[in-house]
């Protein structure tokens, strides 16, 4: 790894080779890739800042200046709220840092949000052209980063702008859950002149994006932000507010005078394997887990009335985005051995590649082609180990995935004190059990439309709730396309 | 933001406190609890089980034992003071119906949940018998509002120091024996409602026990609540807060709740002694 010094003085020498210069598409291919800083994996260990420490100046020019700006524009079809992706690089690359970041807002609202967290390299940077000519997806212009740049100098400038609003409607439309379908519905929704109650069960606005997603990875502070923008649009937060519990849902239409509902409750309750021991003291959901930390900041010993385990040897169940975070928490919270545990190879794990080797750097230890097979006790029903069998690639299954298969007799115990299990969310069943004839389907998730109406007239839904285990930017592009229809919607009445 | 609107130290342990919660009032059931965290930045989100509402007043009424550092804080709230967060009502309510003859068994601060309970079973057209237990004299509480709803009220303390010596558990089985009841509800201490389910077990008296666990967000999301129930894992929070005492694994539920025991001691103790620091200086100041 390159030390930020380093990155910066390449970058700058870089940059007074091609500033001014007439650049041949042969000239941008040429380009290397900049890498991210990061903070030293000894140092970051110890701490909960970000780890990604953002783009110097000169490697956004540089890295800009690898998009050969392609008229076909692969990278926007690749994108799932279709920003003008080679639109906002150019302009970054000519320096007008505004401008770029305006391009981006025309249909991202957080774009410093989704330059942290979402997965480019299988989404825009997954069809760039740069990738493909050098077979390497990460090696694809970094459009995540510039677009993390330009939105951090916006911010951090203190001149965000906040939307226009179109004059008021006079209709109220109620948005449950703050977190990024919410967030995106409601700030459309406002634009188009409406009155919007956004109804957040929790005490803090940002769903996942506060709960869940660690501060080392997307500071509190940026979701703050974006959500104040919202505030000073004019949006109404209402925390505390379960719908379902605290109000029916048809109760909002019909006794509290709402045109019409976005549903973006999220995902519902955590999966666990149905092991023996799994009820034991020192098992822990990933939501649980990280929740206590982020939310609750039970990191934050000294403050927080919020308590979390003290680990010293930790298996992390399960091979995406959220087992990562539990696992690196956990390194940062002191354990002294953290593990993942996945039945599958790297290759198929769904976790980001960069979030992956964020984990080895700090020290994680991946355990793969393992399987848990039950949880051992003491005789204080705490956690002592955790039974594995190993598993060998077989056929191909269904999702095109060799299927693991176990190796008999494989058996062996890892020594551990906690089991944190992070294998997905069941869709929470709240609003089906509490509303008369909204229909979801087989797993739970709630049936929408091609228009994202549900069965409920007026009533319309997205994100997690209806896609199960999503990311953050397709829960905002659901937000999106459901906030078009109300409006439209709205608009004819 | 929730007023406190009234406060009453029931016992040394002890509070009773009734919040301004509209809609919590409104839409609250027997059975169902709120969540409770004092302030945003920092503070815990603990689960307590709504005591009664007034629709009218707008407001709930909680019980609560000062067990760790956020129920004592909770404890030094006046009326006038603001708790920030308030959300509920939580959890599936009680299943209220005319069975006959329903055995309400309360212990400690357990009375408190139970009150709209029996109120509803009574309204609900059955003959209710209650059972308050308590470790002492001091810790009875709601005495004359159960009398008010009971037809038979029984009161028993571990000590003997008021009503009869004696375990709820001991009644429990007397009835059951002599004419064994429809249905019994028991509410208190986890020890105290695994015992009052293994006395009803070999009567086959349906036997529901209302559970409080460790709890986060309270919504189904974090799965901290979870409990063993006839082998399968439930979660409090939205399957329950009540099930089926026969089936309840009650020796591995204690464990659970025990698993920040060593923090929340540390704590607590560090608590009382900040509390009895601060009352010393009030006096001394005086």
């Amino acid at each position: 790894m390159k030390s930020p010094e380093e990155l910066k003085r390449e970058a700058d020498e870089l940059f007074d080779g091609i500033v001014g210069v007439e650049l041949k598409n042969k000239d941008r291919m040429k380009i290397p890739p900049q890498e991210m800083p990061n903070q030293d994996p000894n140092a970051r260990i110890g701490n909960m800042n970000e780890v990604a420490t953002g783009y110097f100046e000169h490697q956004v020019r540089v890295e800009a200046a690898r998009c050969l700006n392609c008229k076909n524009a692969p990278c926007i079809a690749g994108c799932p709220v279709a920003i003008d992706i080679p639109g906002f690089v150019k302009a970054a690359e000519a320096g007008d840092y505004d401008k770029s970041v305006q391009i981006i807002k025309e249909s991202s609202l957080l774009p410093a949000i989704c330059g942290r967290v979402c997965p480019q390299e299988t989404q825009c940077q997954a069809t760039c052209t740069v990738g493909k000519a050098l077979k390497d997806p990460l090696k694809s212009v970094s459009i995540g980063r510039i677009e993390r740049y330009v939105a951090d100098l916006e911010r951090e400038s203190g001149k965000k702008s906040i939307p226009e609003i179109a004059p008021e409607t006079g209709k109220k439309v109620a948005v449950i859950g703050s977190g990024p379908a919410g967030i995106t519905a409601a700030a459309d929704l406002r634009k188009a002149g409406h009155q919007v109650t956004i109804f957040e069960a929790f005490h803090k606005p940002g769903g996942v994006m506060i709960y869940g997603i660690p501060e080392f990875r997307l500071p509190k502070a940026i979701v703050q932000e974006e959500f104040d923008t919202l505030t000073a649009m004019g949006v109404e937060l209402k925390t505390n507010f379960l719908v379902g519990r605290t109000r029916k849902l048809t109760d909002l239409i019909e006794k509290d005078g709402y045109d019409a509902i976005f549903i973006g409750s999220g995902a519902g309750l955590p999966k666990f394997m149905n092991i023996e021991g799994e009820n034991l003291v020192g098992v822990f959901s990933a939501n649980e887990y990280l929740t206590r930390s982020n939310m609750m900041k039970a990191y934050d010993e000294a403050h927080a009335d919020t308590p979390i385990y003290h680990s010293k040897r930790v298996a992390v169940l399960g091979g995406g985005n959220v087992a990562m975070d539990a696992a690196r928490t956990a390194v940062r919270l002191g354990a002294e051995k953290v593990y993942i545990v996945y039945r599958r190879t790297e290759k198929e794990m769904p976790a980001r590649v960069e979030e992956v080797h964020h984990a080895k750097e700090e020290g994680i230890e991946f355990m793969l082609l393992h399987n848990p097979k039950r949880i051992l006790g003491n005789e204080n029903g705490r956690v002592k180990g955790l039974e594995l069998l190993s598993y060998e690639l077989g056929e191909p299954d269904d999702s095109g995935r060799r299927r693991p298969v176990p190796i008999e007799g494989s058996e062996s115990i890892l020594d551990v004190d906690t089991v944190i299990v992070s294998i997905g969310n069941d869709s929470n069943p709240l609003l089906e059990h509490t509303t008369d004839n909204l229909e979801t389907n087989k797993w739970g998730n709630i049936v929408v439309n091609e228009d994202l109406e549900t069965s409920i007239d007026r009533v319309y839904a997205g994100g997690d709730i209806v896609l199960g285990a999503a990311t953050v930017i397709l829960a905002m592009g659901q937000g999106r396309k459901a906030a078009a229809q109300i409006n439209d919607r709205l608009a004819k009445e | 933001m929730n007023k406190v609107l009234e406060k009453l130290q029931l016992s040394d342990q002890v509070y009773k406190m009734k919040l301004e919660a509209p809609l919590i009032a409104q839409e609250r059931k027997p059975g169902q609890f709120v969540i409770i965290q004092k302030d945003t930045n920092f503070g815990e989100r603990i689960p307590l089980t709504i005591a009664d509402a007034d629709p009218e007043e707008g407001s709930i009424t909680i019980i609560f034992q000062t067990v760790g550092k956020t129920t004592i804080e909770l404890s030094q709230f006046e009326p006038g003071d603001s708790i920030e967060n308030v959300l509920g009502p939580l959890g599936q309510p009680t299943h209220i119906e005319k069975v006959g003859t329903v055995v309400c068994v309360g212990g400690g601060i357990g009375v408190a949940p139970m009150h709209p309970i029996a109120q509803a079973l009574k309204a609900a057209g059955n003959k209710v018998i209650i059972i308050i237990g308590a470790r002492n004299k001091e810790l009875v509480i709601m005495e004359e509002e159960m009398k008010a709803i009971a037809d038979e009220l029984i009161v028993v303390t571990d000590d003997g120091s008021y009503g009869r010596k004696a375990l709820v558990t001991e009644p429990l089985k007397e009835i059951c024996e002599k004419d064994p009841p429809d249905q019994v509800v028991a509410i208190g201490p986890p020890i105290m409602m695994k015992f009052a389910a293994e006395t009803t077990r070999p009567f086959g008296v349906p036997t529901i026990v209302s559970l409080n666990t460790i709890m986060v967000d309270g919504t189904g999301m974090c799965g901290g609540c979870r409990v063993t129930v006839g082998g399968k894992t439930k979660f409090v929070c939205v399957d329950g807060p009540e099930f089926d005492g026969h089936q309840v694994d009650f020796d591995n539920m204690m464990l659970r709740l025990g698993a920040y025991k060593n923090r929340e001691e540390e704590q607590s103790h560090k608590c009382r002694l900040d509390a009895q620091i601060e009352a010393k200086q009030a006096k001394e100041s005086k």
